[in-house]
């Protein structure tokens, strides 16, 4: 939660104000270069020149959790991993969205009863803002979860929410 | 050589120790007990007409219902072009192989693997440890009687018990 959100009432200037800063996070996604599995195939397919996700503008990978916004949890998460699944999480600065990318990290995927090495979905580590199923999803899935979390991106306001409001 | 002739060959040194010998199998190979392993490898690996200069695979494999584990080394020659399997039988308990990494060094992460996954133990190995698991993993997940962990550092997992998928509630939710 940055300075500015939760310190004023709902208004026209306000919500001109989240207007324009929810317009600025939702076009320039930085996605974190973070593959785990075969979905990450699909991820670079997206990211490539035949589906080029820097049309929606989240096409700028970046090899650091610092400089990342969106973690795209792509693969099977195993128990081995999660720990530094969470640590790269950590790293990153607010705001931050993670996508889970495909059955795996949805809820275990095929390894729900007989893998006992995954995570039954990658949600039990990291708040996760939307789920894309497929095994993998085909980019274009991608690309639309990457379009549900722009929406997602533009409800949020800097208005001051009731339920905050008494913590202030 | 023929898997035949290798057999014979190991045979006519080894005899007793040989606790079967299928040369005509689709895999050619002879069992043997994990005490008498280390002078067989070095054999095969030594001996001018044999020659197995390349340990193509090592693998395990748990017999739950005899009560063994047994190491299966795939050998193949360079130089002769020849190929042969041994299969290395240990009890369940014990579980101890003679390493061969000095003689194939690409036993060193194969034996780290079955060491892993099986809990066979490779006495003389210089670093015997589990290469795939995390460190504090608990049990040898590919033994028949593998019992799935119901949590792994606070994060729960599913688990077969009485022929139903149970899982722990997530600590979200608690």
């Amino acid at each position: 939660m940055s300075w500015i959100e939760n310190r004023f009432e709902e208004g026209v200037i306000v919500t001109s104000l989240d207007w324009a800063i929810n317009w600025a996070r939702k076009s320039s996604l930085w996605p974190m270069t973070f593959g785990l599995a075969c979905c990450a195939i699909e991820m670079m397919a997206f990211a490539a020149s035949r589906y080029d996700v820097d049309r929606f503008g989240a096409g700028a990978f970046r090899a650091t959790p610092r400089q990342a916004d969106l973690m795209i949890v792509a693969g099977t998460v195993t128990y081995k991993m999660a720990s530094r699944v969470r640590r790269l999480y950590n790293q990153m600065p607010d705001p931050k969205y993670v996508l889970a990318m495909g059955a795996c990290t949805v809820g275990g995927g095929p390894y729900f009863i007989h893998g006992y090495h995954v995570v039954k979905g990658v949600d039990l580590v990291v708040p996760v803002d939307v789920y894309v199923p497929g095994c993998p999803p085909r980019p274009e899935a991608l690309m639309e979860g990457l379009l549900r979390l722009q929406d997602k991106i533009d409800k949020k306001t800097i208005a001051r929410q009731p339920a905050l409001a008494r913590q202030v | 050589m023929t898997g035949r002739q290798i057999a014979q060959k190991l045979h006519d040194r080894f005899g007793p120790w040989l606790i079967e010998s299928l040369p005509d199998d689709l895999h050619p190979r002879v069992h043997i007990a994990a005490e008498h392993w280390r002078a067989v490898a070095e054999f095969l690996r030594q001996d001018p007409e044999l020659d197995f200069d390349w340990l193509s695979c090592l693998t395990a494999v748990d017999y739950l219902a005899q009560g063994k584990l047994a190491g299966v080394y795939d050998l193949y020659s360079t130089t002769h072009g020849h190929e042969f399997a041994v299969k290395v039988i240990v009890d369940r308990q014990t579980a101890k192989i003679p390493s061969v990494m000095d003689l194939w060094p690409a036993a060193d992460w194969h034996e780290r693997e079955a060491f892993d996954l099986m809990g066979i133990v490779f006495d003389g190995h210089t670093d015997l440890r589990r290469i795939l698991l995390p460190d504090d993993w608990e049990g040898y997940p590919l033994r028949k009687d593998y019992v799935f962990p119901a949590s792994y550092q606070g994060i729960p997992g599913t688990y077969e018990k009485d022929g139903q998928v149970k899982t722990e509630p997530s600590p979200a939710t608690k």
